[in-house]
């Protein structure tokens, strides 16, 4: 023992410990306590937490499955969205509104014959179209625009908030007054209105893929690009407000960090966790809004489908052909509650108020 | 107190003109006058029926004439039928407010009393069975909802005749508007709810020996409500735009299907008088219900 550990006790009531009484630890006890108090990042604790949540797991899975499908899919199924049926190189005026699995009479002469027909794995529509490249497309499509429409809104959201939070004051107060009021507007009918309008106004050059998208598609991602930020923009300041207080953005300052680069590099960093989730929560959301818009007839331009669209096209024959509702319906459902759930599930795994 | 309200008015008003400027110049924006159809007039009639509806002065003016207009009650007529704007808008938003009306009225009160009873028996089947019900009908659109309504118990089943002039039966288009916000409203009592029932409050009440009916029903439903309320304006919003499909896929013939029409004849004074007018009552709906929520619960302190 060294000198130090040699003090004389000062008197019987202190608290002074008296290291006699203590052993050096054996190397298999400090590796057990290496193993307890293993060191976790933040991204690895939600991940725990996450794995745990059978919900959100599932979710994931289901997302990837539907992911899966919709690439591998028309690689595999030989029919386009948009084009007719053709048995041996000639339309089949016959195949349509054909059941699932079923094949339309020149069809089945074909196959009499000997050649090999694809199955309509969920029939055909009035337009002797295969209904599951179409469904498969109407999911890309959905997909396309909810992934799209959420990016935009997180972009401009957070550059927006970060703005605001970061600045305060006055310049703070007008962005936020701005804010108030686009809050309250109300979004579905502003976005039909301007979808109305800006469809009449927008036009694109024939073949590229804006034209295919149609016009509407594009004002509703301008639509969502003005009005629905704002939620992501509320959120981003209320974080900023209070992160920015710390010491370390503090001694970035002092340091002569710029502005830009201290909202970069230390305060959006730990605020994006809550801006994923919120993300995450907007995807459905945004999904939501366009079958809306597609039903109403404000989506996609025809022949793209999209799944609000076939929902809307299958009312026409829904006496004779439920299943049309049903499987762009059951398709809409199924992707809403999963990013509704991993939504969730990524809350409570990775927000920080919810730590217990 | 005062204060609050005359900002929240001051706001409400500033976004009222706000939602009419955007409607107006929008519309104005379109390529094309009204009187622009396959069976254009002749130039000297559309120069008078131009001057007749003030579409000969700059787009200013006209906004400013259209606004005093408004303010008569006096929204115009119809592009496609020359009918009174106001007529139209008046008949048909009796039909869609009761349908309305009924949709939140079931809403809030299923969604009450299935929220308390999720919270009550929690982690029991009867919170199981609710919680996932009300999960899979957020996921739900209405007219998905709609349809398959109509599918099944007016097509295949027939219970319910379809919606026609003899026979308006509610109950379909009622169902197919409230489920959505009935599953928030259950979710979110749910969690005020149980928020409420580990108060310290509740737990003095119990400790008085106060019964245990009195202690849910005084004590931690009344707090538990107040979330609640702040769900009333956002779900009007949602019913109002809900009811746009529903009463277009039911065939009711109430304000949203006159905007769906309005959209799919490109009847401009139609499409903007409605817009205005669920906009407008939406955002009175909203500032109301704060300003409730606020006089309601005196923890909440004015800025």
């Amino acid at each position: 023992m060294s000198e130090e550990n040699k003090l004389p006790k000062r008197s019987p009531f202190s608290a002074q410990i008296d290291l006699a009484k203590f052993e050096l630890a054996t190397e298999e006890e400090k590796r057990q306590q290496d193993v307890m108090s293993e060191s976790t990042t933040f991204l690895k604790d939600g991940m725990r937490r996450l794995k745990k949540n059978p919900l959100a797991m599932g979710s994931i899975v289901i997302l990837v499955l539907i992911l899966l499908l919709i690439i591998i899919a028309p690689r595999v199924v030989p029919y386009t969205y948009s084009g007719i049926i053709t048995v041996d190189g000639v339309r089949d005026k016959s195949a349509k509104n054909l059941a699932p699995f079923t094949y339309s009479k020149l069809e089945q002469e074909y196959i009499d014959e000997g050649g090999k027909v694809f199955p309509h794995i969920l029939g055909t529509d009035e337009m002797c179209r295969d209904y599951f490249m179409r469904v498969i497309y109407g999911t890309r499509v959905s997909l396309f625009v909810g992934l799209f429409a959420s990016v935009l809104v997180l972009i401009i959201g957070v550059f927006y908030g970060s703005i605001s939070g970061y600045a305060g004051g006055r310049v703070d107060m007008i962005m936020m007054r701005i804010v108030d009021i686009i809050y309250s507007l109300p979004d579905l009918l502003m976005v039909i209105l301007l979808s109305v309008v800006l469809s009449q106004v927008i036009t694109f050059q024939p073949g590229s893929l804006m034209a295919k998208l149609g016009s509407n598609m594009i004002s509703l991602f301008i639509v969502f690009g003005l009005l629905y930020w704002v939620g992501m923009a509320r959120l981003v300041r209320g974080q900023i407000l209070s992160i920015k207080e710390n010491e370390y953005v503090l001694a970035a300052q002092s340091i002569g960090a710029k502005s830009g680069r201290i909202i970069k590099r230390h305060i959006l960093p730990n605020c994006i966790s809550v801006i994923i989730i919120s993300t995450a929560l907007q995807i459905p959301s945004a999904i939501f809004t366009e079958s809306f818009l597609s039903f109403v007839g404000l989506g996609v331009q025809a022949p793209m489908p999209s799944l609000g669209s076939l929902a809307n096209s299958a009312r026409d024959g829904l006496q004779s052909y439920p299943y049309k509702l049903v499987f762009p319906a059951v398709m809409i459902c199924l992707i809403v509650l999963a990013f509704n759930l991993l939504g969730d599930g990524l809350r409570d795994a990775f927000d920080p108020k919810l730590k217990d | 107190m005062a204060r609050y309200v005359v900002k929240r008015m001051i706001l409400a008003v500033v976004t009222i003109f706000i939602v009419c400027a955007i409607t107006f110049f929008a519309m104005n924006a379109i390529p094309g006058g009204p009187f622009n159809a396959e069976k254009a007039p002749s130039p000297e009639v559309q120069k008078v029926l131009e001057k007749r509806y003030n579409l000969d002065k700059p787009v200013g003016t006209q906004f400013v004439l259209y606004m005093k207009n408004v303010f008569r009650g006096d929204f115009g007529v119809s592009l496609k039928t020359g009918r009174d704007i106001a007529d139209i808008l008046w008949t048909s938003f009796k039909i869609s407010a009761k349908l309305g009306g009924m949709a939140a009225v079931v809403a809030i009160i299923c969604g009450i009393v299935l929220g308390s009873i999720a919270a009550l028996m929690r982690n029991k089947w009867p919170d199981r069975l609710i919680i996932f019900f009300s999960t899979l009908a957020t996921a739900t659109p209405s007219f998905v909802l709609a349809t398959l309504l109509l599918l099944v118990f007016c097509i295949k089943l027939g219970w319910i005749p379809v919606w026609s002039a003899e026979s308006n039966n509610y109950v379909l288009p009622v169902i197919s508007l409230s489920v959505y916000p009935m599953a928030y409203i259950t979710r979110l009592t749910k969690t005020s709810m149980l928020d409420a029932l580990g108060q310290d409050y509740v737990r003095t009440a119990k400790a008085k020996g106060v019964s245990p009916k009195k202690v849910i029903f005084k004590h931690a439903l009344r707090n538990a409500l107040i979330p609640v309320l702040t769900y009333v304006g956002p779900m009007l919003a949602f019913i109002i735009t809900g009811s746009l499909v529903v009463e277009n896929i039911f065939t009711i013939g109430g304000l949203g299907s006159k905007f769906i029409s309005g959209i799919t004849n490109r009847d401009y004074p139609i499409i903007m008088a409605t817009t205005m007018f669920l906009a407008v009552l939406m955002i009175v709906f909203n500032l109301l219900t704060d300003i409730i929520y606020k006089v309601v619960d005196p923890r909440i302190t004015f800025e």
